[in-house]
């Protein structure tokens, strides 16, 4: 798993503990691009704005399939602590194809380790092109940009 | 010169223009007439000291929008407040980006989120929120669109709660 090195809020300092020493994601193959070009998993981790999702759907749109989500912590997966804002989208599952949901505020290095060990077992049992095939015309829906 | 000088200094030197002391606590304020915040602020500037605008923020009262211009000198060790009241339906002041020009993005997040509209600005856009959006949303009377570019605003409640 070749996750994007990218978080639109503060569970990104948990996203890098994560990659840090302790938890250490390099163990179980996984590093971070910084390109959508390259990577397989996108992490959204925290509250995302209207103006961001269009952003954040522009990112996803530019990895190669096959692609993965994870909503990390309360806001990516139901716009948490600031759902009641005028300006937060109420969940990014509401955007993009989300596969894994971890849920915390922030969830701990450890958490989102278990939420990448998952989608890693998902992925051994998944049938890739009925994946794909689920997800295309949801995706056509959807202008770029 | 303290606060309470400075709002005395004000009153003799704009007679009917600055009102009495109002408010409680460590931070008083005066209320200006709205036409005279440009030449109140330039003396503030140029005579008294208050070389720096530090917020201006604003209020929907409901009957009126109010803005509060916050001033300090640091030479004096002073803050003063100014507020205004502005008319709800049409709210409107004139700039004073030519005075303070770190009011320049004070005033365009009070124009976005309050929909106040500063004379004169050299930039008038919205500053936080993209620029297609619709209303302005610290309004008492903002209604939140079902919608926004095809993203959903509401969503079930996961639990069945509301």
């Amino acid at each position: 798993m070749w996750y994007l090195l990218f978080s639109p809020a503060c569970c990104a300092i948990e996203l890098m503990q994560a990659g840090g020493v302790r938890t250490d994601l390099d163990r179980f193959g996984m590093v971070f691009r910084a390109t959508p070009r390259q990577a397989d998993v996108m992490i959204v981790g925290g509250t995302v704005t209207y103006k961001m999702a269009e952003r954040i759907r522009l990112l996803y749109q530019q990895m190669s399939e096959p692609k993965y989500v994870i909503a990390m912590g309360s806001c990516a997966n139901s716009g948490g602590l600031f759902q009641k804002s005028y300006s937060v989208l109420k969940g990014i599952d509401l955007v993009l194809p989300v596969d894994i949901y971890i849920p915390g505020c922030p969830p701990r290095p450890e958490a989102l380790c278990d939420g990448l060990l998952k989608l890693q077992q998902k992925i051994m049992k998944e049938d890739w092109g009925k994946t794909v095939a689920a997800r295309e015309p949801k995706l056509k829906e959807q202008p770029v940009g | 010169m303290k606060a309470e000088a400075v709002y005395d200094e004000l009153r003799s030197r704009f007679p009917e223009k600055v009102s009495e002391t109002q408010g409680q606590g460590p931070l008083k304020c005066v209320l200006v007439k709205t036409d005279a915040i440009e030449e109140i602020l330039t003396a503030l500037r140029n005579e008294l000291g208050f070389r720096h605008l530090s917020f201006i923020a604003g209020t929907d009262l409901k009957d009126a929008i109010e803005l509060a211009y916050g001033l300090i000198a640091y030479s004096q060790k002073a803050m003063i407040l100014l507020k205004v009241r502005l008319d709800h339906a049409n709210p409107t002041v004139r700039t004073v980006t030519h005075i303070f020009s770190g009011a320049n993005w004070h005033e365009r997040e009070t124009y976005d989120l309050l929909g106040v509209k500063f004379e004169g600005h050299p930039d008038l856009r919205r500053l936080l929120l993209p620029d297609d959006w619709k209303g302005h949303p610290l309004r008492k009377d903002y209604k939140e669109e079902p919608s926004y570019h095809g993203m959903p605003t509401t969503r079930d409640p996961l639990l069945g709660r509301t």
